[in-house]
């Protein structure tokens, strides 16, 4: 449960080998949480010193974010082995080229089902057990290639679109319910699942990602961007354009 | 409400400092009888009493449970003055019982610093006030209370009575014993509604102290400029009062010594966003009641209200630490721990915090009760803005020295406090789970400021 100054017990990651993910959680321990739960598929094993050594204990579950039908189990997991679940990171995806999504349909759709179908089922499976225990945040990373998507990386772009789309109107749904939903956008995050791609203006390390979650998470925003000028700047962006927008590089 | 489902309205509840809201679906009883069929309905997130809702955290929130909201359990107040005893259903407010009983010629034995409290929660909470060294706290002058628990029985409980051991886990229980629904407690008659309040401006934390010894009277209380620093660091205003005789009063008062008025000012029902309390409102604010307070006046006629609740005379003020809410730090620190007072005014002093409320008071004899607050010491209370960067790991620096100093919390301020802290500052922690599970082998009641702390 948060107290009153903001801090929390417990946290579950989705996607918990994810470097934005883990930084998150990192964070939240450094400001007070004592129990963690990563899940993974197969788990994750070793579980990172990192969180340990601050003090947390920390749990791991398997998690195929690929099969929907294992997402409630998951949750119920998880909720055996820490009870509340005061934060729950949603940052499970994977990235992929462009120019391979092109040339084999099938491994796009199947990418897409992770970075779109999965978000929806695990979030269902979050939110139904927030509404229950009355209290609980979600926090979904989302991506400002979802903002507005772009011809070099769509397939993606699209799926963080509709990601985009489904958390907003969770977090309108479980408006009075006690649980509440935080979207964050980050932009370019250089770390190991972006390596392949060429970087951009107005990169966030994980940290810079954390801070902005966990100061959201003790306002009452909705969204946060990171780093925050991505905000004014895709504002912009949706007002480019379309002939122009095709011709932008990245 | 007639139009309440059985099972309750989901409704986002949340304590005086307006923090961390948790959902709970509540439904309003107005018989014991109604209490226990509504306790039979709890489901797996269980039950809880919840009064007036001035616990500043979440001791009366039960995230995705069942809120009994108890201000529904009211009725005649009945007076039996040859035994100095007034008994009453657990909803009736602070408020309504003292306008009983003033009309009266009686006070009631133990008054917290707001009278919009019911009589549950205040049993439920121990409540202590400004008489603490002289009288104790409210707990000890319950002769009777009636208690229905989960398994749908109803027990006559006293501190005499067949089963002690339950009525001290319920005094000061937190509602985590099972749903007060009647209290007969002791009661002092008095000749006015008014008391004779001495006033002394004092220039340090050490004249404060001073001051504060002295056993001369029954009532006292000090307010802190937590602003003030250095040679002025814990200056403050002492209060000591005794209840006013008719020869006291002016004379147009004294055509109706017991008149009793309760009044309060609204305030907007508007949250300012950033809240109105910064350091400079604070600032001046602070400074100026402090000069404003005489040096030394004696003898001054006050109604009870304006000595026991003067922040009463404002409606909703916890309203004006805007959206982030407040935080109130009350610990208490035994005789001979002035230093861990000094260090936490100190700190907060220089870390130029806006508190307009800091409010030391001496504390005398305790109750069994395993989970009272009260222990012989000082009792130090600061109300701090929720959203200060870095506030938390302040008041966790503030618990070790509490603790190491052998002091402890009070629970029904708290919202922060960690588990651990807490169960080394409460030794009767153990024996007081094992009663509670004899009246609830079920685990019914539960609160988040229970699953916070893991207290049961």
């Amino acid at each position: 449960m948060r107290d009153s100054v903001g801090s929390v017990r417990s946290v579950l990651l989705l996607g918990g080998r994810s470097e934005i993910g883990l930084a998150i959680v990192e964070r939240l321990v450094r400001e007070g949480a004592r129990e963690v739960v990563l899940a993974a598929r197969g788990g994750v094993d070793p579980v990172p010193g990192a969180l340990t050594a601050l003090g947390a204990d920390v749990y791991s579950v398997d998690f195929d974010a690929s099969l929907p039908e294992t997402h409630t189990g998951t949750v119920a997991e998880a909720v055996a082995l820490v009870g509340d679940l005061d934060v729950v990171v949603d940052a499970f995806g994977v990235l992929g080229e462009q120019s391979a999504y092109e040339a084999d349909p099938a491994a796009a759709a199947r990418a897409a089902a992770v970075n779109y179908g999965g978000h929806v089922s695990a979030g269902l499976a979050v939110a139904a057990r927030l509404r229950e225990q009355g209290h609980g945040a979600l926090v979904v990373l989302s991506s400002v290639a979802g903002v507005r998507v772009r011809r070099f990386n769509y397939v993606y772009g699209s799926a963080k679109a509709g990601l985009d789309g489904f958390a907003q109107g969770l977090a309108d749904s479980l408006h009075g319910s006690g649980a509440r939903v935080l979207v964050v956008r980050p932009g370019y995050v250089p770390t190991r699942m972006s390596a392949h791609v060429a970087p951009a203006p107005f990169p966030a390390t994980p940290g810079q990602v954390a801070e902005a979650v966990s100061a959201g998470l003790r306002s009452r925003a909705t969204t946060v961007w990171a780093p925050r000028v991505l905000q004014p700047l895709f504002t912009g962006m949706r007002l480019v354009p379309r002939s122009l927008w095709r011709r932008l590089g990245r | 409400m007639n139009d309440e489902p059985a099972s309750g309205r989901r409704t986002l509840l949340h304590g005086w400092g307006r923090t961390a809201p948790t959902a709970a679906r509540v439904v309003r009883p107005r018989t014991a009888e109604q209490v226990a069929e509504a306790l039979s309905r709890a489901g797996e997130r269980g039950a809880l009493p919840r009064g007036l809702g001035r616990s500043y955290g979440d001791a009366a929130q039960d995230a995705g449970g069942l809120v009994l909201d108890c201000t529904g359990l009211t009725g005649p107040v009945r007076l039996d003055a040859a035994r100095a005893e007034v008994t009453a259903p657990a909803g009736t407010s602070m408020d309504r019982l003292l306008t009983h009983l003033l009309r009266r010629g009686y006070f009631v034995p133990v008054t917290p610093g707001t009278r919009h409290v019911t009589l549950g929660g205040a049993v439920a909470a121990d409540v202590h006030g400004k008489n603490h060294p002289a009288d104790s706290s409210l707990g000890a002058h319950v002769r009777a209370l009636t208690l229905v628990t989960p398994d749908g029985r109803t027990r006559r409980l006293g501190p005499g009575g067949e089963d002690p051991d339950l009525f001290w886990a319920t005094v000061g229980g937190m509602g985590l014993t099972g749903v007060v629904t009647e209290v007969t407690v002791a009661v002092q008659p008095v000749e006015t509604a008014y008391m004779a309040v001495d006033t002394d401006r004092t220039a340090d934390l050490e004249a404060t102290l001073e001051l504060m010894a002295d056993t001369g009277h029954r009532y006292s209380v000090a307010w802190l400029d937590l602003f003030a620093r250095g040679g002025a660091l814990g200056r403050g205003v002492v209060t000591r009062a005794r209840h006013a005789l008719p020869r006291d009063l002016p004379p147009r008062t004294r055509r109706d010594p017991l008149r009793y008025r309760s009044t309060s000012l609204p305030v907007p029902p508007l949250t300012p966003p950033a809240g109105a309390l910064n350091r400079w409102s604070v600032g001046a604010f602070n400074a100026l009641r402090h000069a404003r307070a005489p040096l030394r006046r004696r003898g001054q006629v006050q109604p009870v209200g304006d000595y026991f609740h003067p922040l009463d005379a404002l409606r909703d003020w916890n309203r004006m630490y805007g959206r982030p809410g407040a935080v109130q730090y009350q610990f208490v620190v035994p005789f001979g721990a002035e230093g861990t007072l000094a260090h936490v005014a100190e700190r907060l002093s220089r870390a130029r915090v806006p508190s307009f409320l800091a409010v030391l008071k001496r504390m005398g004899a305790p109750t069994p009760a395993p989970l009272s607050f009260p222990r012989p010491g000082w009792s130090l209370a600061v109300d701090l803005p929720a959203g200060l960067p870095g506030l938390g790991a302040v008041l966790h620096g503030f618990d070790e020295r509490v603790l190491d100093s052998g002091g402890r919390l009070y629970l029904a301020k708290d919202s922060r406090a960690r588990a651990e802290t807490v169960h080394a500052m409460y030794p009767g922690l153990p024996a007081w789970r094992r009663t509670r599970e004899r009246a609830d082998p079920g685990g019914v009641m539960v609160s988040d400021l229970a699953r916070r702390l893991r207290l049961l």
